[in-house]
């Protein structure tokens, strides 16, 4: 093992289907909410994401929220974003997150500040994602840190993962994007989600073709609709988003639009996980639903999870 | 060139609210290119304000002076008759002229009437946009030409980001995506093995994170 005790690098590394999660933060002081869902996805998931102030609105902190999940006996993904700290601040929260017992980070850029409660802040974007990476590899493998300085003491050792997604432009450009994040270190992927299933299908057929299944542990990202508005807005409202207009009308149809929203979810995973090859694994985002979540891991057939 | 836009009128009517005579100054440089602080616009300011005030009953006297330059210590010399007997001068430059007035005349007033935005160039007539990010190491043969430092949101030197989508950038459809742009002109060259390639982080000291910048050439230094 790479890293410092990660489960889910075990999990993936030993060949199972991997189930993560995904658990937002509250926007106030109180972690009750947090270790609510940390115990109700308890033994549904392998690891739950924690995200970092997703679309740039405040939140408790993902590493703070890391450790109350933690407390809760759920292995966290700690999400750090490039959005608002520059090198200084990153390495020290990955010492702190890693002194915590914090195991697995996933780099992203972070959505721009224009989303969120502060849309007046300063970003800081110091380094990218890809730069985050790299460093955080060369952290654990090289004891370095991000200027080359040596690290005397004990070095944090994350499972490293980053997130692809095959439905942002140009997406001919997005299979060597995430060529270039594995070749910097990337040892988990986690996709934005999806619901066009067709456009998945010839990105992972491109994955394959140049064997990055075989370096990378892939992660499908999949997101229940509660409406079809919900998929309307995701469909219009979000960059980087493709809804095809056949969910929106199925969830349209339905009588209990939330159920049909589970039940295209639940059919998604089993599609991916039985048709799509180079997929190691599930990366459920149930925004603001994280109680749907052991329904949907059931009746995809992915539990129990497996026991380390 | 350096692009500016006026603060609206009553904001700098506002701030002169208290004086009786006022020396607007224009620039020769940028500003008058982009059309917001040279001689015609120093002119018109002077006036509107002058009118404003006559009708509050309020007089306001107004001098007007376009310098060559307002970044330039002769230049800005050159200004000593016109500066005398106002009770504050508004300059139509961009942020560096009202610091090279208050550095050369101690006791005068200064005000700002432009918002310096950005380094870029015109569009069209009447739309300019940003093109320099004034990083202090540029990048450009590296990126076909296409800043990614600010004309990406996000300043990433390893994109486009997951939210660039049909060329566009996340914040707006409004936004060109500049890592969208640098891929369809490296494609276009045969050299997107460019943009294969792992950049480091850039070395923000040369930006203005590495705190005020001076240039000093001895080549052209007099004396």
């Amino acid at each position: 093992m790479k890293s410092g005790g990660s489960k889910l690098e075990q999990i993936l590394e030993q060949g199972h289907f991997a189930v993560t999660a995904e658990i937002g933060p509250p926007k106030h002081a109180d972690p009750q909410g947090v270790i609510h869902h940390a115990h109700m996805l308890h033994d549904y998931v392998d690891a739950t994401n924690i995200t970092d102030c997703q679309t740039a609105v405040v939140r408790l902190s993902s590493i703070a929220s890391g450790v109350h999940i933690l407390g809760a006996g759920v292995e966290p993904i700690v999400q750090m974003t490039c959005r608002d700290r520059n090198r200084i601040a990153m390495q020290a929260d990955l010492l702190g997150a890693y002194s915590l017992g914090m195991r697995n980070v996933l780099c992203l850029s972070g959505d721009h500040q224009k989303f969120g409660n502060h849309p007046t802040a300063k970003n800081v974007y110091d380094v990218d994602s890809m730069q985050l990476i790299h460093l955080v590899r060369r952290m654990r493998d090289e004891k370095l840190f991000f200027s080359g300085e040596e690290m005397k003491g004990a070095e944090p050792r994350f499972f490293v993962g980053a997130v692809a997604n095959p439905f942002a432009d140009p997406f001919e450009w997005r299979v060597d994007r995430l060529e270039k994040k594995v070749n910097a270190g990337a040892e988990f992927i986690q996709t934005q989600c999806i619901y066009d299933m067709e456009r998945f299908e010839r990105f992972m057929e491109m994955v394959r073709a140049r064997g990055l299944d075989q370096r990378v542990h892939i992660l499908a990202g999949v997101t229940p609709l509660k409406s079809w508005k919900a998929a309307k807005y995701l469909q219009t409202g979000v960059s980087g988003m493709i809804v095809p207009d056949a969910i929106v009308e199925r969830l349209k149809a339905a009588e209990d639009a939330k159920a049909e929203g589970v039940n295209i979810c639940i059919e998604q995973i089993r599609y991916i996980k039985e048709h799509v090859p180079g997929v190691h694994g599930v990366h459920i985002m149930a925004i603001a639903w994280e109680e749907v979540v052991p329904d949907i891991v059931g009746r995809a057939g992915l539990y129990p999870r497996p026991k380390l | 060139m350096i692009v500016a836009e006026q603060k609206p009128l009553a904001e700098i009517a506002d701030m002169i609210k208290d004086c009786k005579k006022v020396l607007f100054a224009g620039c020769g440089g940028c500003v008058t290119v982009c059309l917001s602080g040279g001689e015609k616009e120093t002119e018109v300011m002077a006036t509107a304000l002058r009118m404003k005030r006559q009708l509050e009953g309020n007089p306001l006297e107004t001098v007007t002076y376009t310098a060559t330059r307002q970044c330039d210590p002769e230049y800005v010399e050159a200004m000593a008759d016109a500066v005398k007997g106002v009770d504050a001068v508004v300059s139509l430059a961009c942020g560096v002229g009202p610091q090279y007035l208050a550095a050369r005349y101690p006791d005068l007033w200064v005000i700002p009437a432009q918002n310096t935005a950005f380094a870029g160039g015109s569009k069209e007539h009447g739309v300019w946009e940003e093109f320099c990010g004034l990083c202090g190491q540029c990048v450009l043969h590296l990126t076909g030409g296409i800043c990614p430092v600010i004309r990406c949101s996000k300043s990433i030197m390893n994109g486009p980001c997951g939210g660039s989508q049909y060329g566009k950038c996340e914040i707006s459809k409004d936004v060109d995506c500049a890592w969208h742009l640098i891929y369809e002109r490296l494609k276009r060259l045969g050299r997107l093995d460019l943009m294969r390639e792992y950049r480091e982080p850039k070395d923000w000291s040369k930006a203005r994170d590495g705190g005020p910048r001076r240039i000093t050439r001895e080549d052209v230094m007099i004396g």
